[in-house]
């Protein structure tokens, strides 16, 4: 008979996560059955009935590569973090919400009983008469039962364990993904611990297709549906805020090429220790105001500069969350 | 030996007696002392410019003005070379409250630096309040290289407005994160 050279074991698991990581993981489409060949899918809760309880009896670094997305939000997503990171060789961050904290994080700016009080008593589609809300232990007549307990603040992956390395993209790009897959499967030589794969290392503005001149000035900014878009120029310079000079590239400028300015879900360049801060220091740069009042008055319309700027990096930043 | 013992005993005593008898004495010493200890010494960064803040800050100095020592000052070639990541980095690290000085408008030595310091601070400003942290905590100001007098009321008066907000939080929030 003839040997076979063992197949891979893959692992997708999502924690706090709308679900389109999983699904851009199926968006590689008929490529999928290339990865079915090369790999065993042992654990994918969005498709695969595999319990927690059969991944906790897997043998310590069983699975070959895990896909982990999704930020971390309450104790059962910590705690799959750490049990798929002994489990096992490879755990990779996979997209904005495992790599920086993502959409999710935005709850930073608020507290849990912030979040419990809008989403149990004020919400308009919610009565609840009895004040109910979840709690993580409930003694019933029949005995105990437990839930998650939500955290306060929201966590990127690497702040509860160590991903080997990182995926970037709200989605990644499927391409992206294939191309680490083939470098996995091909025994290639593999990037050092904790770097940044399946993109670039410059910027997005560096590989934009749009027209851009040195000639930034912005009197004013402008939401994207407030301007006539003429499809070439570059979007700072018609005023509208566009991520591209905080934001790796790699995506292939999807959202450029849509006509939509990047939201910087590809994280900040490498050597940024803050991608607001750099967004920031970027955007007041090109202002073409020297008077503070009509800074002010440019400044304006920048309706909530923390939540444009960190959009997907706030559990990561600097301040990591608001300051109560 | 029993005789021994006692006297041992009662000097014992009276040394012990004596130690405290001193330290009732100390105790109005030991607490000012305790109070200066436990006093709230904020932790103020300031960046400097090269060409005008710095100069004032030394000219300050060289004419022995006294003014409070919270400040640590760190020396940048411009404020324009002040990147909004160095405040917050402050912040993050403990600072308690960040100070930038620049040249005054139209003083720039590199001719447009001090503006896009303004712009940036301004920028700063809506995003530290929006994170919640206190507008007051981060100032800009413009002192020239002859301002050693105005750079020495700044500190103090910048020194009192942290006093009273108190000690950041800042770093201990990030602490309980990860």
């Amino acid at each position: 008979m003839e040997e076979k050279k063992p197949k891979l074991k893959l692992a997708v698991y999502w924690a706090a996560a709308c679900g389109g990581c999983c699904v851009s993981v199926l968006d590689v489409h008929e490529k999928l059955f290339d990865i079915i060949s090369a790999a065993d899918l042992v654990f994918w809760p969005i498709a695969l009935d595999t319990k927690y309880h059969d991944v906790e009896k897997m043998p310590d670094s069983y699975i070959d590569v895990t896909l982990f997305n999704g930020a971390i939000r309450n104790s059962e997503n910590e705690e799959m973090a750490k049990l798929l990171r002994k489990k096992s060789k490879i755990l990779v961050a996979y997209g904005s919400c495992a790599h920086l904290g993502g959409i999710p994080g935005l709850a930073n700016f608020t507290t849990k009983d912030e979040i419990f009080k809008r989403v149990y008593f004020e919400s308009e589609s919610v009565t609840n008469e009895k004040n109910v809300i979840p709690v993580p232990e409930y003694k019933a007549e029949e005995g105990s039962l437990f839930l998650p307990s939500f955290y306060n603040d929201v966590k990127s992956l690497s702040q509860v364990t160590e991903p080997d390395y990182f995926i970037p993209g709200c989605p990644p790009q499927s391409e992206r993904l294939l191309e680490v897959f083939k470098a996995i499967v091909s025994g290639a030589e593999l990037p050092p611990k904790g770097s940044v794969i399946g993109a670039e290392i410059k910027t997005q503005c560096d590989e934009c297709i749009r027209k851009k001149t040195e000639n930034k000035r912005i009197k004013k900014f402008y939401r994207p549906w407030e301007i006539k878009d003429d499809g070439v120029t570059c979007f700072m310079e018609q005023g509208v805020l566009c991520m591209g000079p905080a934001t790796r590239a790699g995506c292939g400028y999807r959202c450029i090429k849509g006509n939509a300015p990047c939201r910087g879900c590809y994280g900040p360049p490498p050597g940024t220790p803050d991608p607001g801060a750099k967004m920031m220091s970027a955007v007041a740069s090109i202002i073409d105001e020297k008077d503070p009042e009509a800074i002010e008055r440019v400044l304006e319309d920048l309706a909530d500069p923390a939540g444009t700027f960190y959009r997907f990096s706030l559990p990561v930043s600097l301040i990591r969350r608001k300051i109560l | 030996m029993k005789k021994i013992t006692i006297t041992k005993r009662k000097s014992i005593n009276l040394i012990l007696q004596f130690i405290f008898y001193l330290y009732l004495k100390q105790v109005p010493y030991i607490l000012t002392l305790f109070t200066i200890i436990m006093e709230f010494k904020p932790r103020i960064i300031a960046f400097l410019c090269n060409w005008c803040s710095y100069t004032g800050a030394d000219l300050a100095g060289t004419s022995r003005m006294e003014y409070k020592p919270n400040v640590r000052i760190i020396r940048v070639m411009c404020s324009g070379r002040v990147e909004p990541t160095f405040v917050l980095k402050a912040f993050a690290n403990g600072a308690d409250g960040v100070l930038i000085c620049g040249c005054h408008p139209g003083d720039c030595h590199y001719q447009e630096g001090n503006y896009r310091c303004l712009r940036r601070y301004m920028m700063l400003q809506k995003y530290i309040r929006q994170i919640g942290i206190e507008p007051d905590r981060l100032k800009l100001e413009w002192i020239s290289a002859s301002e050693g007098k105005q750079f020495a009321e700044l500190v103090n008066s910048f020194t009192e407005k942290i006093k009273e907000l108190g000690p950041s939080k800042i770093k201990d929030i990030i602490k309980t994160f990860a």
